[in-house]
């Protein structure tokens, strides 16, 4: 719990239920009828819209972003590192949107809501979702908002997808994308990642094939499992070594299938919270969305053409040590953005946390985050007069 | 603005295409960028200068030149820069390749170590030379691979690169009659603009 809210903090914040009632067509060839977003804002509007910023959620994240809901909150939003007062995204200068997309588990439309066609929850046949239809669904969420364009479009792993799709799809609608510890496409191993993670969930007893809020069940152990692989690729070598090495929870080896190394314990707890605090369909369809996501497919695999569509300016980032989404794979993005001829910046920052350090408040990162961040305010100041 | 970076801004042209290698803090890119509509990235490793140029709104890609350019599709850019780093890199052979292989054209300045000054060093103190150009002592410096004047045309002549331009200017890059008439004993630093 806060005790006091800190001075950098956008403070308590509550989230508001954005409702669409005009029919959302989906990649998938479905249609929602009737959609719900809930999302979060920090910071003020200013009087020419011009100062919008879009965060884009990754895998498990969703519209709490910054801020505590209470004064009970143990923990603030999960990128609160990088959103506040004199933070990188600075809310004196940004009107922030966050959001939790379509799909998800945490307020917005997704297998837990009711499916108007059967009256009864989605579940399994929520539709497959993809980052293309996030995309449209959020430009209808810019619209409510009354924001034609977003200074900026900022989000890490799945969430720069979201921001590069942005830039492909809705060229005149963003000044800047920000994509962190992202990636064109994803590689065969980290598919095979997603497939491991999806089939613990689905090979659960507990999944009744997606049907288990109906039987009062939920796949509690595929979901731990899902998470613990996923928690293992998002950590570097060095960081496990350094956070865990092989240090033993009771001093000596016990010969038995306990948690008896200090990382199995942490594995299984972080397993088990998420496990209470994550659906299991949505998980499903999250990782599926990863996987699908390839916007050179339209453009006969080609990540140059797609690229060419683009008329924002890029910032690109990733970390050392990220070998899930790892430096090359946004290489991959910056070789084609320069190719496209657009304007792209690149930063390889040195950080020994893996995927993880997205979040993180390390030095060299945030400070060129704060820079290029800065940056963007001048130019919305110079356009405001 | 530097005196070489006058010189070598005559020779890019508006509107196109430039990677500047080295950039440092992005001064010239930003120059280019206002004063000729370029397209311009730079490429640099050290951070301090990295988010020198973040703020200014330069293209700053981070990549260790020594890794290579492979990355760079052939023919890709209009002028490949390379000012003042030629004698910090492992191989200058393979990097003016990449270079040529890039750019159209290509732009290299570096301190000419055939100066007379280095030469007076070198046989009066029998010791590299250390000075308020060249700061650094021989075992922690980046400068790993000096040359003179007549190295480099000798390796653009094997290479047969063609020399569009060449000058040759002293520390403050003012270039004067001596190093005009004898420019491998008195011009400091030389500028190249090649091509294929």
């Amino acid at each position: 719990m806060p005790e006091q809210i800190p001075p950098d903090s956008v403070g308590l914040v509550e989230p508001q239920l954005a409702i669409f009632n005009t029919p959302l067509e989906l990649a998938c060839g479905q249609t929602l009828p009737h959609y719900e977003l809930a999302y979060e804002t920090y910071g003020k509007l200013n009087s020419n819209k011009s100062n919008a910023v879009l965060i884009c959620h990754a895998l498990s994240g969703h519209h709490h972003a910054a801020g505590f809901h209470s004064m009970e909150d143990r923990k603030p939003g999960w990128w609160d590192n990088y959103i506040g007062p004199g933070k990188p995204i600075d809310t004196n200068h940004f009107f922030v949107v966050a959001l939790n997309n379509l799909g998800g588990c945490h307020g917005s439309t997704g297998p837990n809501s009711v499916n108007p066609a059967t009256k009864k929850l989605y579940g399994p046949e929520f539709p497959i979702v993809t980052v293309k239809d996030w995309v449209n669904s959020q430009a209808r969420l810019a619209d409510m908002l009354s924001i034609e364009q977003w200074a900026a479009i900022i989000g890490g792993s799945l969430g720069g997808m979201q921001a590069l799709q942005w830039s492909i799809d809705y060229p005149e609608r963003l000044k800047h994308a920000v994509i962190i510890a992202s990636a064109p496409k994803l590689t065969a191993q980290n598919i095979a990642f997603n497939e491991v993670a999806r089939q613990a969930i689905m090979s659960d007893e507990g999944f009744h094939n997606g049907w288990y809020k109906e039987q009062n069940d939920y796949p509690k152990k595929g979901l731990m499992l899902a998470r613990m692989v996923g928690h293992i690729t998002y950590l570097s070598d060095d960081a496990m070594r350094q956070k865990f090495g092989r240090e033993l929870r009771s001093g000596a080896i016990n010969f038995d299938f306990g948690a008896e190394f200090q990382v199995e314990s942490y594995l299984r707890y972080q397993g088990e919270v998420f496990s209470e605090n994550f659906d299991a369909n949505t998980y499903l369809l999250m990782t599926k969305a990863l996987d699908y996501f390839d916007p050179a497919k339209d453009y006969n695999d080609d990540l140059v053409a797609a690229l060419s569509h683009a008329s924002c300016q890029f910032f690109i980032m990733s970390f050392t040590t990220d070998w899930r989404f790892s430096p090359e794979r946004s290489k991959d993005i910056v070789d084609a953005l320069i190719s496209a001829k657009k304007n792209v910046s690149y930063l390889d920052i040195d950080a020994p946390e893996g995927h993880d350090a997205f979040l993180l408040p390390i030095p060299r990162y945030r400070n060129a985050f704060k820079a290029y961040l800065a940056r963007i305010a001048n130019e919305v100041k110079a356009n405001e007069n | 603005m530097r005196t070489d970076f006058q010189i070598i801004q005559a020779w890019i042209d508006p509107q196109s295409r430039v990677l500047d290698l080295g950039c440092g803090d992005g001064s010239f890119l930003k120059y280019l960028q206002e004063h000729k509509q370029t397209l311009g990235y730079g490429l640099e490793i050290d951070p301090d200068n990295i988010e020198r140029c973040v703020t200014k709104g330069i293209n700053v890609i981070e990549q260790d030149l020594d890794k290579g350019l492979s990355n760079f599709v052939d023919n890709s850019f209009d002028t490949v820069l390379m000012a003042q780093a030629l004698q910090a890199v492992h191989y200058p052979h393979l990097v003016l390749e990449e270079m040529l292989r890039i750019g159209r054209e290509c732009i290299i300045t570096f301190p000419n170590f055939g100066h007379w000054r280095c030469r007076f060093y070198l046989t009066q103190r029998g010791k590299m030379p250390v000075s308020k150009f060249m700061p650094y002592t021989w075992y922690d410096t980046p400068n790993i691979h000096f040359c003179t004047f007549k190295d480099f045309e000798e390796l653009c002549q094997q290479k047969q690169v063609r020399i569009l331009n060449r000058m040759v200017v002293d520390q403050t890059h003012r270039g004067d009659w001596l190093s005009r008439l004898l420019p491998n004993l008195f011009g400091e630093i030389a500028i190249y603009h090649l091509t294929r």
